[in-house]
């Protein structure tokens, strides 16, 4: 009952129980925290707005983006993952969603920023639909954690279109 | 000679019986853990409820040697969900993040376009041959939390089979000796 064996089955055990239930707390501590992250997105410049040979729609715009995502930060956030979206319907699909622009955020000091970028990821439609559209423009961010529950959220921009016709 | 011979079987009779304690013992315990793991995929909805990352496509965030919590529900995917697939033909699970998104009306038929966050490129590499979108079924589930550093110990498990004889070898050795 004394051995050697015992006392380490039973310290490894113990100690392994123990940090699972401090990982718990510290993910369960992550409901209370009070979070208000503002953000706003203006498009400067729409550079090229063409049909591919394929036939679908591609778009090249500048972003203006300005965040502030500070509240987002707890003592147990390892970082934020942040990106936009454009949103928009077509007659073919009910809900399109094409990522433009991404940024990982280490910590509380860079999470107040404004940058302004061309999209990162090409904005191409499945369909030539893109004349006039009208679309909203998504910041999400997803919030990973040092241990635990990742959770994630968005803010929603609606009012951004596109030109009548190709440039 | 009658009084040896019931000596010996008697001792014979209480090893076999403790071997027999012993050996429903250990069937006990693995049979629970199946049932753990079992419950965990109905809970869950998936058929991987716990993965090990094993690349560092996904970092900073995710680093290999972490441990990925996935469950899988009937919401539609969205953009920016991490998501667990598998391509056809390739029996190892990618977890990366989805950043296109276009869902059909009425069907609900969706195409989704995935990149990990430390990769230059998105996943149409990884795909299958002249295979441009991920559908739902190619999704087997959504990361919802993580632990760092567990997966370390199924990866050196499964990169030198020698430590996992070693660790089964001792467990066995362990009960076999234990005196209950």
């Amino acid at each position: 009952m004394h051995s050697f064996g015992y006392r380490a089955n039973a310290l490894l055990t113990f100690s392994l129980t123990a940090l699972a239930f401090i990982c718990a707390i510290a993910s369960f501590s992550d409901n209370f925290s009070n979070q208000n992250p503002s953000a706003e997105i203006q498009i400067v410049n729409i550079n090229r707005f063409k049909k591919q040979s394929y036939g679908n729609d591609e778009v090249s715009l500048t972003l203006d983006i300005t965040a502030d995502l500070q509240s987002l930060f707890t003592w147990n956030t390892k970082q934020v993952f942040a990106f936009v979206a454009a949103e928009y319907e077509t007659p073919k699909n009910s809900l399109n969603q094409v990522s433009l622009w991404d940024a990982i955020i280490p910590d509380k000091e860079h999470a107040k920023f404004r940058v302004q970028t061309s999209n990162k990821y090409r904005f191409i439609d499945q369909g030539h639909n893109l004349r006039g559209k009208e679309f909203n423009l998504t910041l999400h961010w997803h919030v990973m954690p040092k241990t635990g529950k990742m959770f994630a959220d968005k803010i929603v921009m609606p009012g951004y279109s596109l030109p009548d016709a190709y440039k | 000679m009658g009084l040896v011979g019931e000596t010996v079987d008697s001792i014979k009779s209480i090893k076999i019986r403790q071997l027999l304690t012993q050996a429903v013992t250990l069937g006990m315990i693995v049979t629970s853990a199946l049932i753990i793991w079992k419950a965990l995929m109905c809970v869950t909805g998936t058929e991987s409820p716990v993965v090990v990352v094993l690349s560092g496509s996904m970092e900073p965030g995710f680093k290999r040697g972490d441990i990925l919590f996935l469950t899988m529900t009937k919401d539609p995917i969205r953009t920016g969900e991490i998501v667990v697939f598998n391509v056809d033909g390739r029996d190892i699970p990618i977890v990366h993040r989805a950043i296109k998104v276009h869902e059909r009306e009425n069907t609900g038929h969706v195409d989704v376009l995935t990149k990990g966050d430390n990769n230059d490129v998105d996943d149409i590499g990884l795909y299958a041959d002249g295979q441009f979108w991920l559908h739902r079924h190619h999704i087997m589930g959504r990361a919802v939390g993580f632990l760092p550093y567990v997966g370390w110990v199924t990866i050196i498990m499964s990169e030198k089979p020698i430590i996992k004889y070693i660790l089964i070898g001792a467990l066995g050795l362990l009960v076999i000796t234990s005196k209950d």
